[in-house]
C-alpha cells in the first residue's frame, strides 16, 4: 500500500496530515544575513557569508539537500578561464560573453574571475571534480596531469549554435581549443553544500516558503530589514529580521504551461520555480530588468518526451545522430567535431525535414552509441548524463532494463513528437533583479545571486555569484544596524497569507494555475500587440478579483501551492507592462511586436527596468553595458579578494 | 464480487511515480526529506512505505531513488507515456522500457 487511494480503501479513512498544524502561530528569528532559497546559488551564499564570521538563516522551500535546479546533479562547470588548462583569460572571455546583447556583465565577469576558485572550494567541500579513480583514461579532453576532464562545449565560441568556421579542414583541432568547460561529477554537489552549510553554523530552514521582504516602516522601496515565510509541513509563520537579505530564488518556470497529466508541470522544472523572489522583490519595490524576455520551452513539456533524446532536444556529447536506417544526420552533436555545437542552424534543420518527407531519411532517429570509441561511451553515458540533473535516474532506470550502450542506439524524438509551440513559453529567459557590482539591487539591505539576477547563467555562474553575494552582505551587514520590523507590514503579509485556509471551499490552486497559463498562452505569446497585451492584463485582474478571493487551502501544502500561484498572478502582470514599455521588436528578447514590428532599433538598445512605488508602476532605462568596463569595476570593488578560501 | 464499492473520484494521473518493495523499504523515510516537492508523507505506520501523497507534482528529478540508503526499495516507475525506446544495433529488434 503507498498511493492514497490504497490507503483509503484499506483504512477506511484518509491518512491524518503528518505535521503539526500551526497556522496563524508565529516564531521570530534574529540573523545578520538571511538567504532566501537554498539551491546552488543559495547555498553557496550561505557559505560566503558564514565564513565572516556572521550569523546566517538559509530558508529553502523544499530540503536544502537537493533542492533547485541543480540539486539531483550538473555535469559541466561552465565558463571557467581561470582553469589551468584553458586557453583564454578570465577577462578577455567575460567580455567576449558579455558580447552578446542583453547579457549581465557583472555576474559573467564574477563567474570568469571566482568560479574556478568556487570549483576548488567544492572539491575541498568533499564535491567530484577531477577523474581521481582513473576511470576515463584515454578519453578525449582528460588531462593525465590535473585529472580534469575538459568538455568539447564552447571548444571555440560561446554558442550553442555552430562556430561558421565548422566543416573546414582542420577545424578544432585540439591544440587550439578554449578548455573552458570542465565536466564534473555535480551530483556529488549539492549534499556537501548542505553539509558545509551545518558545519560553518548555518540556521537552516527547510520547507520554509519565503512569501515577503519586510520594509524600513513598511515603505516601498525602503530598506529591507527582513522577509516572512511560511513553514509549508506546520503551517507557522516566521518572521525574520536581519540586517542584509540575499534573494536566491529562481524564475516563474510554468507562468505559460500548467498540464500534470502530462507527467509533472509539463516542463522540464520543478513547480517550486514560481517567481516567488522576484515577486517579494517587487512587492517591496526593488527595480527588475529584462522582464520582456521570453522564449519558447524546448524539451520536457509533457506533450514532448522527457527523456533526453539526441540533438535537437538535447543533444549527448559526441553521439552521432543516425535515422532509422543507419545513416548520419547532419546534426551538431556537442562533441569535439563541432567543438560543442548543439543546435542546428535553421537551414539544416528544413534540410532534414524535407529529407524525411521525401522518404530519403527514415524515423526515427537514433543516438549511436556504439559507434563511438569505448572511453567516449562510457564518459557520455556514465558522467555527462550521468551526472547531469535529472538524467542520472534515466540512465539507472534504462541500465536496470537491459539497454547497453555497447550495443544499442537509443531513440530520439525529434520531430516525431512535434515542435513546440510558439505559447508554450519559459519566463525564464532572463528576467530578474537589477544589482550593481555588489551584487546588491536597487534596495539596501537587499542582494542578488545566481538566476534571481537578470540575464542569468548556469550552474557555476549561480555558484560563483552566490559566493559572492554572501561576501558583500556579509560586508554590508557587518556595519549596518539592526532594522526594525513594521508589525502592521507583519500583520498584512499574515492576512495575505492565511486568507485561503480560513475558506473550506472555493477555487482549488491547480485551477488559478491554468487559469494563469491560459491568459499567458492567448494574451503574451507569439502575436504581441497593444491591445493584446491590454486584454491580458484585464483577464489578470479578472482573476485577482474573482478568482483569488474564492481559494481555499485544506492543509500547509495546498496553501504553499495556493501562494505560488499569487506569485505567478503578480510575475504575469509584470511580464506584461515590461512588454508594454519595449515599443519595439527584438531578436535576442525573442520579443516580436506586430504593432512595433522594426527589430532592434538603434534607439532601443537599452536595458528598460520596472519597479513599483505606492503600488505604480515606473518605468526606467539603463544602457546595454551599464556595468562599465568588466575588468576595471571588478577589481575596484574586490580590491581584498583573496581567492580560493583556506581555512584559517 | 462482495467487495463494496465506493465512490470515489478520478485517481489523479500519473498517479504512480514509484513504486516500493516493502520487503526491502524500512520505512526510513529518507525519500520524503529528500524531496523537494514533498510529493510523499510518511506513513502513520512506524517502518512502512512512505504514501505517495502528490503523484502529480513529481518532476521526475529522481532523487528519491538515487539517494535511497536501501537500494532497490524504490524503483521508478515511468508514466506509460514517458517510456523511452531502445534499437539493437545489429539485430535491428526494438524495446521498450
Amino acid at each position: 500500500m503507498t498511493t492514497w487511494h490504497e490507503f483509503l480503501q484499506e483504512e477506511g479513512r484518509p491518512p491524518a496530515w503528518p505535521y503539526p498544524i500551526r497556522f496563524g502561530e508565529e516564531r521570530v528569528i534574529d540573523t545578520d544575513v538571511l538567504v532566501i532559497g537554498g539551491g546552488i546559488a543559495g547555498c553557496w551564499a550561505a557559505i560566503g557569508a558564514a565564513r565572516q564570521g556572521l550569523r546566517v538563516a538559509l530558508v529553502e522551500k523544499g530540503d536544502t539537500v537537493r533542492s533547485g535546479s541543480g540539486g539531483p546533479g550538473c555535469d559541466h562547470w561552465c565558463n571557467a578561464p581561470a582553469n589551468p588548462l584553458s586557453r583564454v583569460t578570465p577577462d578577455g572571455w567575460a567580455r567576449h560573453m558579455a558580447d552578446r546583447p542583453y547579457s549581465n556583465g557583472i555576474g559573467i565577469q564574477i563567474q570568469c574571475r571566482e568560479d574556478f576558485d568556487t570549483l576548488l572550494e567544492m572539491e575541498q567541500m568533499g564535491g567530484k571534480i577531477r577523474d581521481t579513480e582513473n576511470e576515463y583514461v584515454g578519453a578525449e579532453g582528460r588531462d593525465d596531469k590535473t585529472k580534469f576532464m575538459i568538455s568539447p562545449r564552447y571548444g571555440t565560441i560561446h554558442s550553442y549554435l555552430p562556430d561558421p568556421r565548422m566543416g573546414e579542414p582542420g577545424f578544432n583541432p585540439p591544440e587550439t581549443r578554449n578548455n573552458v568547460v570542465i565536466r564534473v561529477w555535480g551530483s556529488t554537489f549539492k549534499p556537501a553544500l548542505k553539509k558545509e552549510c551545518r558545519r560553518l553554523g548555518v540556521q537552516i530552514f527547510d520547507r520554509v516558503m519565503g512569501t515577503s521582504l519586510l520594509t524600513e516602516d513598511g515603505l516601498q522601496g525602503g530598506r529591507v530589514v527582513g522577509a516572512t515565510g511560511l513553514d509549508n509541513r506546520t503551517g507557522e509563520f516566521l518572521v525574520f529580521q536581519s540586517r542584509a537579505t540575499i534573494l536566491s530564488t529562481a524564475g516563474a518556470g510554468s507562468l505559460w504551461l500548467m498540464s500534470m497529466e502530462l507527467c509533472g508541470y509539463s516542463n522540464m522544472h520543478s513547480r517550486a520555480i514560481s517567481g516567488d523572489g522576484t515577486v517579494m522583490a517587487w512587492r517591496a519595490g526593488a527595480a527588475l530588468t529584462k522582464m520582456e524576455s521570453t522564449g519558447m520551452i524546448m524539451i520536457a513539456t509533457g506533450y514532448k518526451h522527457k527523456w533526453y533524446s539526441g540533438a535537437g532536444d538535447a543533444s549527448y556529447e559526441n553521439v552521432p545522430l543516425v535515422d532509422a536506417r543507419g545513416r548520419r544526420l547532419p546534426y551538431p552533436i556537442q562533441g569535439w567535431e563541432d567543438a560543442g555545437a548543439m543546435l542546428p542552424t535553421p537551414g539544416v534543420e528544413a534540410e532534414i525535414r524535407a529529407k524525411i518527407l521525401k522518404g530519403e531519411y527514415e524515423l526515427p532517429f537514433y543516438g549511436d552509441f556504439p559507434a563511438m570509441a569505448e572511453v567516449e561511451r562510457r564518459a557520455t553515458w556514465n558522467l555527462m548524463l550521468g551526472e547531469e540533473s535529472t538524467t542520472r535516474i534515466m540512465i539507472d532506470t534504462f541500465s536496470a532494463a537491459g539497454f547497453d550502450i555497447n550495443r544499442d542506439l537509443l531513440q530520439s524524438y525529434k520531430f516525431i513528437e512535434g515542435q513546440s509551440l510558439p505559447q508554450w513559453r519559459d519566463a525564464g529567459y532572463g528576467g530578474g533583479v537589477l544589482v550593481d557590482w555588489n551584487l546588491k539591487t536597487t534596495l539596501d539591505g537587499l542582494y542578488a545571486a545566481g538566476t534571481q539576477m537578470f540575464a542569468p547563467e548556469d550552474h557555476s555562474y549561480a555558484a560563483a555569484t552566490g559566493r559572492y553575494a554572501g561576501r558583500k552582505a556579509a560586508a554590508y551587514a557587518r556595519e549596518a544596524d539592526p532594522g526594525k520590523i513594521s508589525r502592521g507590514q507583519v500583520e498584512a503579509e499574515k492576512a495575505r497569507v492565511y486568507a485561503p485556509v480560513k475558506r473550506s471551499g472555493g477555487l482549488e490552486w491547480k485551477e488559478l494555475h491554468a487559469g494563469i497559463a491560459r491568459v499567458m498562452q492567448y494574451y503574451v505569446s507569439e502575436f504581441k500587440t497593444e491591445s493584446l497585451f491590454k486584454m491580458g492584463l484585464d483577464a489578470l485582474a479578472k482573476l485577482e478579483t474573482e478568482a483569488v478571493p474564492r481559494l481555499f487551502a485544506l492543509d500547509p501544502h495546498k496553501l504553499m501551492r495556493t501562494l505560488e500561484d499569487l506569485s505567478m498572478l503578480e510575475y504575469a502582470k509584470i511580464i506584461i507592462e515590461a512588454s508594454r514599455a519595449r515599443k519595439a521588436s527584438s531578436v535576442p528578447l525573442n520579443f516580436q511586436r506586430i504593432d512595433y514590428p522594426e527589430q532592434d532599433p538603434e534607439e532601443w538598445n537599452k536595458f528598460l527596468t520596472i519597479r513599483q512605488r505606492d503600488g505604480r508602476v515606473e518605468l526606467g532605462e539603463l544602457p546595454p553595458d551599464f556595468w562599465g568596463d568588466m575588468k576595471e569595476q571588478y577589481e575596484a570593488h574586490n580590491r581584498d579578494y583573496t581567492g580560493v578560501h583556506r581555512e584559517k | 464480487m462482495s467487495k463494496e464499492v465506493f465512490a470515489i473520484p478520478n485517481v489523479p494521473t500519473p498517479g504512480m511515480p514509484v513504486t516500493f518493495d516493502p520487503e526491502i523499504c524500512n520505512g526510513c523515510n529518507h525519500c520524503v526529506e529528500v524531496c523537494s516537492i514533498d510529493v510523499y508523507i510518511p506513513h502513520p505506520q512506524k517502518g512502512k512505505p512512505p504514501i505517495i501523497l502528490h503523484p502529480e507534482e513529481c518532476w521526475y528529478c529522481g532523487c528519491c531513488a538515487t539517494d535511497c540508503p536501501r537500494p532497490g526499495a524504490i524503483r521508478f516507475n515511468w508514466p506509460l507515456q514517458a517510456r523511452p525506446y531502445w534499437k539493437n544495433k545489429k539485430t535491428g529488434e526494438i524495446h521498450q522500457l
